[in-house]
């Protein structure tokens, strides 16, 4: 009852920003981005994909960024549509990209799995870094209308 | 100081048909949201202006830490809790203190009108004092909600994780919802603890009520499925969904190791066979 006023989201038409500081704000992005791809109409197995990349990409901004946010944008081309996220931190960076991107390999205790597995569940990927600096992980999932 | 507050208690005391009509007045129209409060309201605020009146005149202290206010802080405390439960908002649940300042304030004014000097410090005393009651009631509120949330989080940590036998050495954990650190720890745990209590054989471990298997959730599995064959118990993974089927397959994250079935009925029968059990259908049913 009213308790959308007082999350933490902040919305201007399609686009929120939610925040990644805790493991409840991994939960609560999982259900925004399902919630906008069920209302795209994109299906069940579509939603699982996108929503298991989102989880992979939001616990590396809070594991390894050490926190930071979550943009969800809802994108409409002339033929399809879709949702794009954006896992942005100011955290160490990622030194050595090729190796952060190779199946299997973590430096946190993982399974080194999360990049390269939320690269092959999305559409689009593509990622920003520069050690020092953060990093920014964008990835996007379309549906032909 | 003494003097200051019996004039306001003076002034509650002797207007105090007045100003319950005028605070409630005022209540009414910030509550305009809903209507079929307004009869408890009356109730509430009938209750509070007299204890507030006696106060006033028993206690020379406009401090609502102390102990000649506790009767005061009691009553709103409650009034917040309820509040709490109504489904109010914490600015609707403050409302109800701010509300009586208007009509305080004019009958302070009317009752000064010959000391502007003394009415304007009244005021500002009386002022300090309502911010202070209102503020009170917004921590209540506040701390009425942690709790409440405080005890949903305990009861989801329990209800979420029973271990329950199916047959003799077949064990099965039912996973629902998010699972995250703290919650597959406590799964984890109960889940060995009950393998040593049993000397179960075989354990089935049924995500069907998992929403999202990331690769975090799978290594949690993992390791439970790893720990549990140190205590000699075998695990099958069952209720995997197509659509989660497919995004393990794209994560890349290698189940090969693990039994895994589609249906907690499929799960049963391969950990019966391994248990030397089986289940025959009888004839003419």
């Amino acid at each position: 009852m009213g308790n959308e006023s007082f999350s933490a989201r902040i919305t201007s038409g399609d686009n929120s920003i939610l925040p990644l500081k805790t493991d409840e704000d991994v939960v609560r992005l999982r259900k925004q981005v399902r919630d906008d791809l069920v209302a795209l109409g994109f299906s069940l197995i579509e939603q699982t994909k996108m929503v298991t990349a989102a989880s992979e990409l939001a616990r590396n901004t809070l594991r390894y960024g050490g926190g930071g946010e979550a943009h969800v944008s809802r994108r409409h081309d002339n033929d399809r549509t879709g949702v794009e996220l954006r896992f942005i931190d100011n955290g160490p960076g990622i030194a050595n990209l090729e190796l952060a991107m190779t199946d299997g390999y973590t430096s946190g205790g993982g399974l080194g799995l999360g990049l390269s597995g939320a690269k092959r569940l999305a559409d689009e990927f593509q990622i920003d870094t520069e050690p020092g600096k953060g990093t920014t992980v964008r990835i996007a999932k379309w549906k032909m209308l | 100081m003494s003097n200051k507050s019996t004039q306001l208690a003076a002034v509650i005391a002797e207007f105090q048909d007045q100003l319950l009509e005028g605070w409630l007045a005022g209540l009414e129209s910030r509550l305009h949201r809903d209507k079929s409060k307004t009869i408890d309201l009356r109730g509430q605020a009938a209750q509070f202006l007299p204890l507030l009146a006696e106060t006033l005149q028993q206690t020379t202290s406009t401090n609502i830490e102390d102990a000649g206010w506790v009767d005061v802080r009691q009553l709103l405390a409650e009034i917040s809790q309820a509040r709490v439960r109504q489904g109010f908002t914490p600015i609707e649940t403050a409302n109800f203190v701010f509300a009586l300042k208007e009509p305080i304030f004019e009958y302070l004014r009317k009752a000064l009108v010959d000391n502007p000097l003394q009415a304007s410090e009244e005021i500002a005393t009386a002022s300090t004092l309502f911010d202070n009651l209102g503020l009170y009631t917004i921590d209540v509120y506040q701390k009425a909600r942690e709790q409440i949330i405080l005890r949903q989080q305990q009861e989801l940590l329990e209800l979420s994780t029973p271990v329950v036998q199916l047959w003799q050495n077949v064990l099965a954990l039912p996973l629902i919802g998010t699972l995250d650190s703290s919650r597959t720890q406590v799964v984890m745990e109960s889940l060995l603890q009950k393998i040593v209590e049993t000397g179960a054989l075989i354990a089935i471990i049924d995500i069907t009520g998992v929403p999202t298997v990331d690769t975090l959730v799978a290594q949690h599995l993992l390791k439970t499925i790893a720990a549990a064959r140190l205590m000699g118990a075998d695990c099958i993974i069952s209720g995997i969904r197509p659509q989660i089927a497919q995004t393990i397959v794209h994560l890349g994250v290698n189940l090969e190791d693990v039994v895994t079935k589609a249906t907690l009925a499929d799960a049963f029968v391969v950990a019966l066979q391994r248990a030397g059990s089986s289940i025959q259908l009888t004839a003419g049913r």
